[in-house]
């Protein structure tokens, strides 16, 4: 699978990211070979094997729905760059 | 003092030979002294390192250490530490100051350590020469023109010239292994779920795993022996109990089998590297160990499946790098998406940006079943690759790095010959499996590194094989001459 330049545009949008249109091509590059070397998968049949999420097949574990965090969000927004009121603030979404 | 391992710095911590507050300012003195030419730092905290000494020191007195009271380590810039900047050597987390404690970190404090700084690394983990770091690259103190490897390369390069007793390090795809191998130290990536990965900066969850960066097998025994366990804050960490890796570090090896993959031993395995590891064998032979070569067949899919894996689990992990509520925001955005956009864009480095992009290709609409699914699957071969060997064997022993280290900027320009790099590490990632480097020797006046794979939950024995050796060898024993 080779990527051109609109496909790297394309996935750059979907991961938000900005990438200066100069090194569009090399992104494209790059992304190509990487992907020709994850096509070495192909090489072997797996039509019968069931995925592996987990390494010792563990189960998600449960816990009661219960509150067990302390409201910490003055000390964790400090590390924001703009908050008023306990809000975070953002460019206008809404005209 | 900086010569010592932990063990015989605790002996001497205890008995009052000096104190830890002496000790930490020695290291502190070290960091001054050397650490402008290797950048194995990020961040020293001098003041609340010598805090903790003094507080170290107090316990000593009252008689209630343990064996890390006292003493000097370095933390893996990925782990949160409360208060102080916790970069992931990112632009992003530039000025990022965390507002809480790893479990890791906690664990560490718990036991009376001394928190010399955080070590640099590539960018969010993702490198194997420490050269996508935002704050440049990290020096090999074996021959400062090349790379102490990756992710983990300052802690291998602060272990290696003794800029602190013992480090610690993640390993997502041979982040520890490799840099242990590259800088001549022994490092230990338990089995996945062994170490909570709570307040570690995640790059992809099925994979990562913290673990240390020691000079010793014994000293990797006491640091691992502190941060295993269960931890209710990480969902993947197992409730196992931890043994006491130190108890059983000298049990004779005698009847051992060791595995040699043959893949392992192929084609692009350097010849001074194939040297070292044959005396390596012949040694363990010494102990009574018998030798048996094995196959892991799909050794080969290994890297391709990780390229998968990885990027596409660290799409989703790095999503939460916004502008909004921590970390880099850019300057005047336009709008929301502009903010999102330009923010991400000028915070990430070019290898976290061709990772998130892979993975959000892999992800994307009519791509899962090809990529993501096909490569979960994969990690099933290799997985039962490992399994069906273990029926035989009790460890497998392999290079760690095919080459020793290369030069700084040598392979920067080609993704591909970089990832490459880890392809002797990469399978027990996707395993799950725990696996050490012990120094094994040199090719080329640069440090090779034996790679030891054990069986889930193991990390005792690997500990004890790779201990015995050490009994027999020094070559974790060499400093490099500019920093003795």
């Amino acid at each position: 699978m080779s990527l051109d330049s609109a496909d790297v545009k394309k996935i750059a949008h979907l991961a938000r990211l900005a990438v200066d249109e100069q090194d569009i091509p090399g992104y494209a590059h790059n992304l190509s070979n990487i992907l020709a070397l994850v096509e070495q998968m192909s090489a072997v049949s797996t039509d019968n094997v069931t995925p592996m999420a987990h390494p010792l097949d563990e189960i998600q574990r449960l816990r009661d729905d219960v509150v067990t965090e302390n409201d910490q969000r003055d000390h964790f927004q400090q590390a924001a760059q703009q908050v008023e009121d306990g809000l975070y603030l953002v460019p206008q979404v809404i005209e | 003092m900086h010569q010592m391992t932990i063990a015989e710095l605790a002996k001497g911590l205890q008995k009052g030979q000096f104190s830890s507050e002496e000790l930490t300012r020695a290291y502190l003195q070290r960091i001054k002294q050397f650490d402008a030419e290797l950048n194995s730092y990020i961040t020293v905290v001098e003041e609340q390192a010598i805090a903790q000494a003094k507080a170290a020191d107090q316990r000593l007195a009252k008689g209630d250490a343990v064996a890390l009271t006292g003493i000097p380590l370095a933390q893996k810039d990925i782990f949160c530490t409360n208060g102080v900047k916790t970069s992931c050597a990112s632009k992003m987390l530039d000025n990022f100051i965390a507002p809480y404690d790893a479990t890791v970190i906690e664990r560490f404090n718990q036991a009376g350590a001394v928190m010399l700084g955080k070590t640099n690394m590539d960018e969010f983990a993702m490198g194997s020469s420490n050269e996508t770091s935002f704050y440049g690259p990290v020096k090999n103190p074996w021959n400062i023109e090349t790379v102490p490897g990756g992710s983990s390369g300052g802690s291998a390069a602060a272990v290696a010239a003794r800029l602190a007793a013992a480090a610690t390090g993640t390993d997502t795809g041979g982040s520890i292994r490799q840099p242990a191998a590259l800088c001549g130290i022994t490092g230990i990536k338990p089995t996945y779920g062994r170490v909570s990965r709570y307040g570690m900066i995640a790059f992809a969850s099925s994979l990562d795993q913290a673990g240390v960066m020691t000079q010793t097998a014994e000293d990797a025994a006491i640091m691992l022996g502190a941060m295993a366990g269960f931890d209710e804050r990480d969902s993947t960490c197992l409730d196992k109990a931890v043994p006491d890796y130190t108890a059983t570090l000298n049990h004779d090896l005698k009847g051992l089998k060791i595995g040699l993959p043959k893949e392992y031993f192929a084609e692009g395995l350097d010849n001074g590297v194939a040297t070292v590891l044959e005396a390596a064998i012949e040694e363990y032979k010494k102990l009574g160990a018998e030798v048996v070569e094995i196959s892991l067949p799909n050794s080969a899919l290994s890297v391709p499946a990780y390229y998968v894996v990885a990027p596409a689990e660290c799409s989703s992990n790095l999503s939460r790098f916004d502008g909004v509520r921590f970390g880099y925001r850019c300057e005047d955005p336009n709008d929301l998406e502009d903010l999102y956009k330009r923010s991400r864009g000028e915070g990430f480095g070019p290898e976290v940006k061709r990772r998130i992009m892979i993975g959000t290709y892999a992800l994307s609409a009519g791509y899962y079943d090809a990529y993501y699914l096909k490569a979960q699957k994969i990690r099933r071969l290799i997985s039962d690759d490992f399994k069906q060997a273990f029926k035989n064997v009790d460890v497998i022993m392999a290079p760690t790095a095919p080459t020793t280290a290369f030069r700084i900027g040598e392979k920067t320009d080609d993704p591909i010959t970089m990832y490459l790099s880890d392809i002797n590490t990469i399978a027990v990632n996707l395993a799950g499996l725990p696996g050490m480097s012990v120094p094994a020797g040199f090719s080329q006046a640069l440090p090779v590194g034996l790679q030891i794979i054990g069986n889930y939950f193991d990390e005792a024995r690997l500990l004890n094989v790779a201990h015995k050796y050490q009994q027999i060898t020094d070559w974790h024993k060499q400093i490099p001459a500019a920093y003795k």
